[in-house]
Parts: structure tokens; sequence; C-alpha cells
């Protein structure tokens, strides 16, 4: 059976990985390659690397440490942030990443997406959405996050843009409930039970994460994927590695961390 | 480069001037060959991209990668005179993932015959309520015969799968997972084994059986 993902977001900023909350106010964290470490030895199942300065300054990832990360690590990775053409996502995935996810340059130019999965298979393009709930009542997508002064807010509602992304070619999304990031009082799981209905895709929740019943809960009610987090990861609110054992304990289907050995008789 | 090394029977050290190196990974086209090649440099081995006949003829171990679809796959290898060589192979060699099905002898992907090596099809996994299509991330693996590719595999160990295609249980199968229903996740036939998963991203799973194919 299909394990359910736990997935730590490493937010990168000039070379290093850094928090902020709502988005905002960022703090450096720590080293790129250290907490990659760090967490896949905690039996972290997948890494998401944002370069959440390269598109508000549209530039190109840096593919150095991209590089780094995949000579030490042996779980799979995806790194986003900045990349808007197929020759921009080949560098980073022959630097060894296994999948690249796409935010504001897919609502640039949403063919982005069909043209990264021509070339590289929908297994390798994750559409990542920033979603945050209108006056109106309306989830309606955000543009240019990771800089407050160029952020904004556009006319696709959330789910229109899934269910689009979908269809030019994404194979997995994020979405990023933007109300609820950073602030540690549970994901929004009513609106990622509405994105899980018109998502026939993986779906990794992200944004709310703040104890061990808020992974169990965006499991089990609105039946995603994955669930990422960081800041619960990062201040070590929640440990990886008794977050599986709690969620099995739970009866999820998770991957609880192997004592796999490697030499004959150890 | 400098990496860490850790030392095993197949590994040669880097000053060897041995002309036909150990292990080597056909260059298939395939995007993705980077984290294969670290994989195996974690384990000490310098595994070169190639797809000269002669060097893949002569190396010890052969490691066929594979990202993307069966057709265009066996069209590279066709294209690059690989076909009859692959199949004529006597030292071990590994399919990862696309790598395993092209091994096999026809695949509904693209309705391509393979290599026919290891006698089974590989058939589209149907989705179901519920069922994402690609299986993508971490299943468990069970072994259902005995063979030294497995030796010291733990009996709670998951593997990380990306794929759209897989070969159904046959006796080729040594190891399944399951997605909806059991498919195979291991197949040897003589020299020739797959692995459905990636090795290369299956942490100290994957590393633990790319050793045990190091050392076939």
């Amino acid at each position: 059976m299909l394990s359910r993902r736990i997935i730590p977001c490493l937010d990168v900023r000039d070379g290093q990985v850094v928090k902020g909350v709502r988005f905002r106010d960022h703090a450096v964290v720590g080293g790129i390659v250290e907490l990659a470490l760090r967490y896949r030895d905690a039996g972290a199942d997948e890494l998401v690397f944002y370069d959440i300065t390269a598109s508000p300054e549209r530039r190109a990832v840096d593919r150095a440490w991209v590089e780094r990360v995949a000579r030490e690590i042996d779980i799979p990775f995806c790194v986003a942030g900045g990349i808007r053409s197929v020759d921009e996502a080949r560098a980073v995935l022959h630097a060894g990443a296994d999948k690249v996810s796409i935010n504001s340059p897919a609502l640039e130019r949403p063919a982005l997406i069909t043209e990264l999965a021509d070339a590289f298979g929908v297994q390798c393009v994750v559409v990542g959405v920033d979603s945050l709930r209108d006056g109106d009542g309306q989830w309606r997508v955000r543009q240019y996050t990771g800089d407050p002064s160029r952020a904004q807010a556009l006319p696709w509602r959330t789910l229109d843009w899934v269910v689009e992304a979908q269809r030019l070619g994404a194979g997995e999304i994020v979405l990023n409930c933007m109300g609820s990031d950073g602030v540690r009082a549970g994901y929004d799981v009513a609106q990622l039970a509405q994105v899980r209905a018109v998502c026939a895709v993986p779906l990794i929740a992200s944004g709310g994460a703040g104890t061990p019943e808020h992974f169990r809960d965006v499991f089990v009610r609105a039946d995603v994927d994955g669930a990422l987090a960081a800041s619960v990861f990062h201040t070590g609110a929640v440990d990886i590695n008794a977050l599986k054992h709690w969620l099995a304990g739970q009866g999820m289907a998770v991957r609880v961390p192997t004592r796999q050995r490697m030499q004959v008789g150890s | 480069m400098t990496m860490p090394l850790a030392t095993f029977a197949t590994t040669r050290s880097a000053d060897d001037r041995q002309p036909s190196p150990s292990v080597v990974l056909v260059d298939a086209g395939g995007t993705n060959i980077g984290s294969m090649r670290y994989a195996l440099q974690r384990l000490g081995v310098q595994a070169p991209l190639t797809s000269d006949p002669e060097t893949i003829r002569s190396a010890g171990k052969v490691i066929l990668p594979g990202v993307g679809a069966a057709a265009p796959a066996m069209a590279r290898l066709r294209a690059s005179g690989l076909v009859e060589l692959l199949r004529g192979l006597t030292q071990p060699v590994l399919g990862v993932c696309l790598g395993m099905q092209l091994l096999c002898a026809h695949s509904e992907e693209g309705g391509v015959d393979c290599l026919g090596v290891i006698p089974a099809c590989v058939r589209r996994l149907q989705p179901a309520p519920g069922l994402r299509v690609p299986h993508m991330g971490w299943n468990r693996l069970r072994a259902c015969a005995a063979h030294p590719l497995l030796e010291g595999l733990d009996d709670d160990a998951q593997a990380y799968f990306v794929h759209s295609y897989a070969v159904p249980v046959g006796d080729a199968t040594l190891a399944v997972a399951e997605h909806g229903s059991a498919f195979s996740a291991v197949i040897a036939r003589g020299n020739f084994q797959g692995m459905q998963f990636h090795p290369e991203r299956s942490a100290a799973v994957g590393a633990r059986l790319l050793h045990n194919f190091l050392a076939l």
C-alpha cells in the first residue's frame, strides 16, 4: 500500500534555509545540505526546496546547491523557484533533482506545464498553487508570494486552476494554503478536501501543521497523498521519526524509518 | 571529486588502470541519470555513462537506467545499435524503473517489443477510486523468492516508486508491491534483474539492494 508522504519544505534564500510567518519576515534556519541530511536521517519521505526569491527576482534557480544536495541525498527531492523554461528545468533535473515545481511562471504562461510534461514526463512536473480565501468566500490564486512588494491576487479560482493545471500536464499539485501557513493551527482541511475532489493526481497539503494530529487529520479528512511542513520541523516542535511512529499507531500507511543495515550479518 | 568510499568486492580504486570499468550505466538518453551515478559513488563505485558497445560488453556489471517512455527508449537503443548487444550480455545486468521494463518481452506503453530477456509483459496500472496513477511514492516490498539480490532486506522495507506501467506477478518475480493489486517490484531471470522502484532514491533500503547487485 502506498505510504502517505511526510515532506519537509526548505525555503532557500541566498544559499541558506529560511522561514517566515505567512510568507513574510524570513529568518535563517540553517545550511541547505546540513538540514537535508538531518531530515533524511529522521525519516523524511521527500524534500522540497523552494528558492523563494528566484521567481520575484526573475532569475533561475542556482543549480550548484541542487547538485550538492543530489550527491548527498538518497531520497527524492523537488526544486521550485524561477523555473520558467524547459532548458531551466532540464538544468535542475540534470543537476540531480527528481522533480521541478512551478508556480508563478505557470501562471504567467500556462503552456509551460505542457512543455515540461512533454519533455520530461508528468511525473517530473509539480505545480505549486498559493491560495488564499477572498472576502467573497472564494479561494483564489496568488502570484509572486516570495516577495511581499510584488505578491498579487489573480482572478483564477483555486479549484479552476487546479483542474486546468492537470489538463495541461501537472503530475502533482502542492496546495499552499496561505491563510494557515506558519501559524500552526492545522492544515486547511476544508479547502484541501474540495481540491482533492477535483484532483486526480497526487495532492500535497501545505501550510498550517503544528501537531501530529494535524497530519493525521489532513490524511484522513482530505485524503491528501502527502503533507508538507517547514517550521514545525525546523524548530523541532514535531520530530519526523516520532511523527511516523505515531501515525503508524493511528493506523495510517506510512514509512516508519527503517533499521535497514548495509552489511551482511549486521 | 572526492567521495566517501565504502569498499566492496566489485569496487576498483580510482587510479586503477583497468581499461574496462567494473560498472557502467547504459546511456539510453534518459534525463535523470545523475542520481544513479551519485548513489553508486556513495557506494564507492565510479560508473561511467556510455553507449559504446565495447565498453558495455567488457564491463563487470551493467546498469540500464530509464526515465521516459518504452517506445522512444527502445528506438534509442536500436539507433545506438545496442539491442542485440544487451540481449547477449552474460555479466549481471540491472534494469531500473523503465530499464526493468525494457528487459521484458513487450510493453503496452506504445505497444513496443522490448529486449525480451525476461519472459514477462509490461501492463498499464489500472486507475481505480482512491488509486492514483502514476503510482508515485514509497511502498512496501514483499519478498516472494530467495535471491542474493534481496539478501538482508528488512521485512518492512519500503522503496520509492514512480511509474504508470508495471510487470504483473509471474515466474520471474522476486518481490512484489501493492497498488490496488500486486505487481512485480523486483524480477530476475539468469543474469538479468530489474527493480521497478528507484533504489538510488530509496534511502538505506535502496543502498542495500544496489550493494547486493554490486556483490553478485
